[in-house]
């Protein structure tokens, strides 16, 4: 359903979609909302606390705290040492991470159904009763800067992708970094983790979801008894935030060790409204039009720049429909090949869009999309994992589950003339931003090799 | 509708073992292919994933990656059909088609819907049995390979990779990048991948697994189409012991904030007896995420990295024992010698009994995870098969992980883990 950019404060997990969702809900007494989703073909369950804080959240000079705090989330409790609920997922054979997003934090275990007490017992404890020291603090913000030095500094597409939302963001937070710039990373204080959590950790900005081979009714039974005790507090009042209109083109070059340039480029776009119907039929567009540009290896792009004419190497599009900070943007990325220029695959990149204005898109091309996404429906329910991220995704981030059931009906309802209209309507020069990477040798005494970098 | 997310595969070995309960039918084919089926109608999807004995370790120095791009280019045109009409025939039956390769093996699988199995299956068919190898295809092909060797070689991790490897392996084909050199794939053309693909995809060296909605009669139906297509050459290359006796030390600058350290050596085979224990023992040592002493020493005690793992990784001859960081530049002296203490201390007294128990609680009452979706069961049943691991293997995983005990962990790892032989790369040192 879109492209989001998360940080797991270990290993990792991939996903998607559903129909027949046949998920219960109830709301405990202090606010906390608890989702399950029964799946019976294997004796196992998938627990996740989705807390409604991420980087959205976050103020200038504190950028990267929730990510932070979600590293914290691991270090012990007013009952229990750093590490040792880590120790106890292990010995029951489980499996835990969390992960930090712009829009949510969340965290979770995999469990043989029987251990999924141990989940919740963990999780409502480290909810109320987390504990922060100053000297796990030190020890834990290396390792964030550690993560960031591994993530970004030393990737010259992630740096390029920071340098893209700050340009493209200049008002909204999501022009920063999840994991946070460097500085105030340096600078950051287990004050200002355990400021974070206590404004945000409230269970009633909280939903846990449980998905897996497990009786709903008892599962709403065990999290009244872990969760429904928890002291709710009240939330602090968010300000709406929006992007003024861009009003010209941005352009920024990165300079990093590579032999390759790279560009990254992208225009504001709307995000599908909460109630899942304002909006609707320009996201639905930006949806199909993604799938037509680079939804496959004969989309557009691929078939048109890598396959027929060798103009790059590598380009891809994407759009993410949903967020909860309602501002979204459709980019495309692309890696030139030898002899062709960043500026030249800029224009080819725009000609596509360009082709789709001039002459539409074919019945076939959205066909193709409807096919993909209705097959892709079904192998999803091969995860339970995936299930559990949808549920968890959509609802902290403001939208109801329920809006996955008309996924496939307002696909098919995109025509190309809609499609058409989103890319007149928001794929203007005077709106575009664009960050290209010019390569520079590994040895500093060297000059770059090749072709000048025209930009 | 899919989330891209930013994934890190750190715990290497996690998805490794599977379920008791698993029905594995299993059959050999009139010429030698092996055939697995589990059969399950839960959902409405058939899986499918072939493997042949086709990974990099069959190239030659001189023409190095041809074993990659031969995987690569049997997927983009067959039969005649060209790739464009290739891919849509896919697209328009909903069903995907995917490639996978490492050093031992070539794979291909197929995910269909079950009412579309059996178009999807007859193209799965061709694209193995037809592969047009197209010329101009080959040529643009050869050279993205080459844009993304030559952007690898400014990468810090794939730099210490492969200089890793180079120093395990020295002229041993398990030292080629699995993507070749530029150089080499230059050297390579149309009857270079025609050949390599008559000599190596074999009947007798491929296993094809199944998964899903579909019975036993049209697995068997599917199976006999896929294997007939292949020749049988029952003197197929032998693939040369692994001779490893010179460690080496060694350094290369690069301008990135962190240092890459990778250590080790190369250790352990396929279906070495040794290999649970060790396999067990390593989740203590650092296969273990959070829990592993490694990580606890350098990450949780000192904050000196976000990740830092060991693991065994065979293959069909001895593969790597690795050991992996990465951490800021002035750190990473510090943080070897703690690995390097770590280790020994392992080596030289074992796991201490909480270790192990808790080791096991995890293999053993971790045990269903491994196998909860026909996809997970796809990719384990795949490794079984292509290494012939004995049927009862998942009936008796958990049993024979129960039996280990500290005293033998110590002994294989005193046995088969000399620190004294380890090769160390450090990319990005001062």
């Amino acid at each position: 359903m879109n492209f989001l950019k998360l940080i797991f404060i270990f290993c990792l997990v991939p996903f998607f979609v559903q129909a027949e969702q046949n998920i219960q809900e109830i709301t405990l007494k202090n606010g906390m909302r608890v989702l399950v989703k029964e799946d019976h073909r294997s004796p196992v369950v998938v627990s996740m606390v989705w807390y409604r804080a991420g980087s959205l959240d976050e103020v200038n000079g504190k950028t990267g705290v929730a990510h932070v705090l979600e590293h914290m989330m691991f270090k012990g409790t007013k009952t229990t040492k750093p590490g040792e609920y880590s120790e106890i997922v292990a010995a029951a054979g489980g499996r835990e991470n969390a992960f930090t997003g712009a829009d949510y934090t969340a965290y979770f275990q995999r469990l043989e159904k029987s251990k999924l007490p141990i989940s919740m017992k963990m999780e409502s404890d480290r909810m109320q009763n987390l504990v922060i020291t100053e000297e796990e603090f030190k020890k834990e913000i290396s390792v964030v800067m550690e993560e960031r030095r591994w993530r970004t500094d030393d990737k010259p597409k992630a740096q390029v992708n920071e340098l893209f939302n700050s340009l493209i963001f200049r008002a909204h937070p999501y022009g920063r970094p999840i994991v946070g710039w460097m500085n105030d990373l340096q600078n950051m204080t287990y004050e200002d983790a355990i400021e974070w959590y206590k404004m945000w950790y409230s269970p009633s900005n909280a939903i846990l979801v449980i998905a897996g081979d497990v009786d709903t009714k008892k599962v709403f039974a065990e999290a009244r008894k872990y969760f429904g005790k928890i002291p709710a507090y009240e939330i602090a009042k968010r300000k709406p935030q929006f992007e003024p209109i861009q009003n010209g083109s941005r352009r920024a070059v990165l300079k990093a060790p590579s032999k390759l340039p790279y560009i990254q480029m992208g225009y504001p776009t709307p995000t599908l409204g909460k109630d899942g119907i304002s909006n609707q039929k320009e996201a639905f567009a930006l949806e199909v039009l993604v799938g037509v540009l680079s939804g496959t290896s004969s989309s557009r792009l691929n078939q048109n720049l890598v396959k027929k004419t060798s103009k790059a190497v590598n380009v891809s599009a994407g759009y993410s429909m949903l967020s909860r900070g309602g501002q979204s943007t459709f980019e495309m990325y692309g890696t030139p090949s030898e002899k062709v220029s960043v500026v030249e695959l800029e224009k080819y990149l725009k000609l596509e869009l360009k082709n789709i204005v001039d002459n539409g898109v074919t019945d076939i091309e959205l066909k193709r999309v409807i096919t993909s996404v209705i097959a892709g429906e079904v192998y999803q329910k091969d995860s339970v994992m995936g299930a559990a991220m949808q549920i968890g995704q959509l609802e902290t981030m403001g939208y109801s589950y329920k809006i996955v059931d008309d996924y496939i009906d307002n696909i098919k309802k995109v025509t190309t003339k809609d499609i058409q209209d989103v890319i007149k309507k928001y794929f203007h020069d005077d709106a575009l931003t664009v960050v290209t990477l010019d390569p520079q040798p590994l040895d500093k005494n060297k000059t770059p090799k090749g072709r000048p970098h025209a930009h | 509708m899919h989330i891209k997310i930013i994934l890190i595969s750190m715990l290497l070995l996690l998805s490794n073992f599977a379920s008791a309960a698993l029905n594995i039918q299993h059959w050999e084919s009139n010429n030698g292919a092996h055939i697995y089926f589990i059969e399950n109608h839960d959902l409405p999807i058939v899986d499918i994933n072939v493997d042949f004995r086709a990974g990099s370790v069959m190239d030659t120095k001189q023409k190095s990656g041809l074993a990659s791009l031969t995987n690569h280019m049997i997927v983009l045109g067959s039969g005649g059909i060209n790739e464009e009409d290739l891919a849509n025939q896919f697209i328009d039956l909903g069903a995907q088609l995917n490639s996978s390769f490492d050093q031992d093996k070539s794979g291909f699988s197929l995910r269909t819907l079950s009412e579309k199995k059996s178009e999807a299956i007859d193209l799965f068919t061709l694209v193995l049995h037809k592969p047009n190898f197209d010329s101009q295809i080959i040529k643009r092909e050869k050279k993205r390979y080459i844009a993304s060797i030559n952007q690898s070689e400014t990468m810090p991790e794939s730099i210490a990779s492969k200089a890793f490897m180079k120093a395990l392996y020295g002229e041993h084909p398990y030292s080629f990048p699995s993507s070749g050199e530029v150089k080499s794939i230059k050297k390579i053309n149309k009857k270079d991948l025609q050949d390599f693909y008559k000599n190596n995809y074999l009947s007798n060296e491929l296993s094809v697994v199944i998964v899903g909605d579909i019975s036993r009669v049209e697995a068997e139906d599917l199976a006999y189409k896929i294997s007939a297509g292949f020749p049988e050459n029952k003197r197929a290359k032998a693939i040369p012991l692994v001779n490893y006796n010179k460690p080496q030390d060694i350094k290369i600058s690069h301008p990135s904030k962190q240092a890459h350290l990778y250590y080790g050596a190369p250790i352990i085979k396929r279906g070495d007896p040794d290999f649970l224990t060790l396999y067990l023992g390593n989740y203590i040592l650092g296969g273990g995420g959070f829990v592993s002493r490694l990580t606890q020493e350098i990450r949780e005690d000192r904050g000196l990295a976000y990740s830092v793992y060991s693991y065994f990784m065979p293959y069909i001859e001895a593969g790597p024992f690795q050991i992996g960081i990465q951490t800021k530049k002035d750190q990473v002296n510090e943080a070897k010698k703690i690995i390097q203490k770590t280790v020994s201390e392992f080596i030289k007294n074992g796991p201490s009994p909480k270790e192990l128990r808790r080791a096991k609680d995890f293999m053993i009452g971790g045990f269903p995870l491994r196998l909860d979706s026909n996809k997970s069961i796809l990719a384990y049943v795949s490794m079984m098969a292509f290494y012939k691991y004995p049927l009862d293997y998942l009936e008796t995983f958990t049993n024979r992980i129960d039996k280990i005990t500290a005293e033998e962990i110590k002994s294989a790892f005193q046995r088969r883990v000399d620190m004294s032989k380890f090769s160390s790369v450090i990319v990005g040192s001062e």
